[in-house]
């Protein structure tokens, strides 16, 4: 993460700027409303802005996505994401779970780890907010929900 | 609207077709001055010297609802830019501000102050000619700067702070002002201007701490609503204000800096229109007032005071992006930026209208404005070729 610096502009909004590691000298401006302006800076007067982009909320959302694209999927690869003591886990079922062929009801995840399993991905196929009668099959991951601990026991049940 | 249209004592008839000429007129000057890249205000003075006393086309019988809507738009305008800063921007823009501020007004006050005098002008009006040559125009300034795109540029903040620290200012100056204007002898005035001040660090103090809670009351309404109670609350705070001799335009801006949040934004969005057409009036009986053939006796005063401030605003702007680590360039843009004066001197010139030297006053602030409103843009247009001109050893580099 590069050192960003942030500046108040009264009545307008707040600057954001940072210098790349290549030495170019970059801010964004997002005002009140949301607008958002693109700037980098003269490398021979390196007060004024040069060159500038004018998007509004919608352009700028959809360029961050474009710039966050591979940052994203580094995020979902590390598979965990914290939200305040609630974290998310990908669960397989192997070949040796007791709970091949058993239904999500009767495996009584909630009930003993207090893990909700709010999708089952089969095959490259989502089945989100399974009802408790959903049979896991071998192959199957279980998307759970809940506290790390919560998490471990499930995985635990699915995996002796 | 219809008793101010009865008191002028004539049909509504002539008063609609007169007030309609008069703001098709407004519309084709602001259309003009925003093709031409500039502020209309002091095309709006210029029309207003052709109509009235003096001019070539008498107002007649709309002079009594335009004299009204006049002191509408003084409330509006201030409304508005209290509604511009957000209290936290107040604060950082005081901490930042305050040391520039004050060589501000030291620089740019007192010519103002001293040309008064030597006119042979009584305390109020000197006092009062200070506060026009202080202020920079906060209208023509923000859109100077987001014209020219510069809203990015390291001296930016330093100049928008020095607007937030003035804006500020006029929060104490107007109600002494205020109070020294209206009374006469010297201990009455000092009683009413220490009221003046206490009731107006109570207000602003409420304001800053109390504000949003006022604002989460006004926020679920609906537009209709929402206008309503702001100009409402704008009217009344304002009229309070007068009655303790604070000045009605000190009342608006502390409802609008009271105002936060989501509602703060809305509030701006939905007065700006009502303060477009009430502040052109405004600046048009402002010059109806004024008797054209009295200016070329002022015009002397204007230039040297022009000179002068354009000069204090230089130093002011120069040291104020110097302190942020701004370049020379930058410190000459941020310099040129601040030249230009506008709404705030017209409002605190037309305090003063009622006294000895009003008119006077008037005719020099009036000639003042058009001077710095004009060519201020202009150098800050230019400010690029003016710091390679004052540094012949930096290489010329295209002007913006």
């Amino acid at each position: 993460m590069p050192d960003i610096s942030e500046t108040k502009l009264p009545g307008v909004g707040v600057r954001f700027e940072f210098t790349t590691e290549s030495g170019e000298h970059l801010a964004v401006l997002v005002h009140r409303g949301g607008r958002r302006e693109f700037m980098t800076y003269d490398a021979a007067d390196p007060d004024r802005c040069s060159t500038r982009l004018h998007l509004n909320i919608d352009e700028s959302r959809a360029l961050s996505e474009l710039l966050g694209a591979s940052r994203v999927s580094e995020v979902t690869a590390g598979v965990e994401q914290e939200i305040e003591g609630l974290s998310i886990d990908w669960l397989s079922v192997p070949e040796a779970s007791p709970f091949a062929g058993a239904s999500i009801g009767a495996g009584m995840f909630r009930t003993k780890t207090g893990v909700s399993i709010v999708a089952v991905i089969r095959g490259g196929e989502t089945h989100a907010a399974p009802e408790p009668d959903f049979v896991l099959a071998v192959g199957d991951v279980a998307v759970a929900v809940g506290t790390p601990p919560g998490i471990n026991d499930a995985r635990a049940m699915l995996h002796p | 609207m219809t008793t101010v249209l009865a008191a002028a004592g004539s049909d509504p008839t002539t008063t609609f077709i007169e007030l309609g000429l008069v703001v098709v007129a407004l519309a084709v000057l602001a259309r003009l001055a925003s093709r031409l890249g500039v502020s209309a205000v002091p095309f709006f003075l210029v029309a207003g010297l052709f109509l009235g006393e003096g001019g070539i086309v008498d107002l007649g019988s709309s002079e009594e609802f335009v004299s009204v809507g006049a002191e509408i738009g003084v409330l509006l305008l201030l409304l508005a830019l209290g509604l511009t800063y957000t209290s936290d921007e107040l604060r950082s823009g005081l901490r930042t501000g305050a040391v520039p501020g004050l060589m501000d007004a030291a620089l740019n006050f007192t010519p103002g102050f001293i040309v008064g005098l030597v006119l042979g002008w009584e305390f109020p009006a000197a006092a009062l000619l200070g506060g026009v040559t202080w202020v920079s125009s906060s209208g023509v300034i923000s859109k100077v700067l987001t014209d020219l795109d510069r809203l990015g540029n390291r001296e930016t903040p330093s100049v928008l702070n020095l607007l937030v620290v003035e804006d500020l200012a006029m929060a104490v100056y107007l109600p002494v002002v205020a109070a020294i204007v209206a009374r006469d002898q010297a201990t009455k005035t000092i009683l009413a201007v220490a009221i003046a001040l206490v009731t107006v660090a109570i207000v602003l103090w409420a304001a800053m701490s109390w504000g949003h809670l006022m604002s989460a009351t006004l926020n679920p309404s609906n537009n209709e609503t929402l206008v309503l109670s702001v100009v409402g609350l704008m009217l009344l705070v304002g009229g309070v204000a007068q009655k303790l001799q604070i000045s009605a335009a000190i009342g608006a801006f502390l409802v609008g800096l009271a105002l936060s949040g989501p509602v703060q934004e809305r509030a701006s969005d939905l007065i700006e229109p009502l303060r477009d057409l009430f502040a052109a009036i405004f600046f048009l009986f402002f010059a109806i007032q004024i008797n054209p053939s009295e200016l070329p006796a002022v015009l002397v005063p204007a230039i040297i005071l022009f000179l002068v401030t354009a000069a204090g605003k230089l130093a002011t702007g120069w040291i104020a992006a110097k302190r942020i680590g701004a370049s020379h360039q930058g410190r000459i843009r941020a310099g040129t930026a601040l030249i230009a004066r506008g709404e705030f001197s017209i409002v605190i010139a037309s305090l003063g209208i009622a006294l000895i030297d009003g008119p006077e006053l008037g005719t020099v602030a009036a000639a003042y404005v058009l001077l710095t409103a004009i060519i201020g843009p202009l150098a800050a247009k230019n400010a690029d070729s003016l710091s390679s001109l004052l540094r012949r050893s930096t290489p010329t580099r295209t002007p913006v």
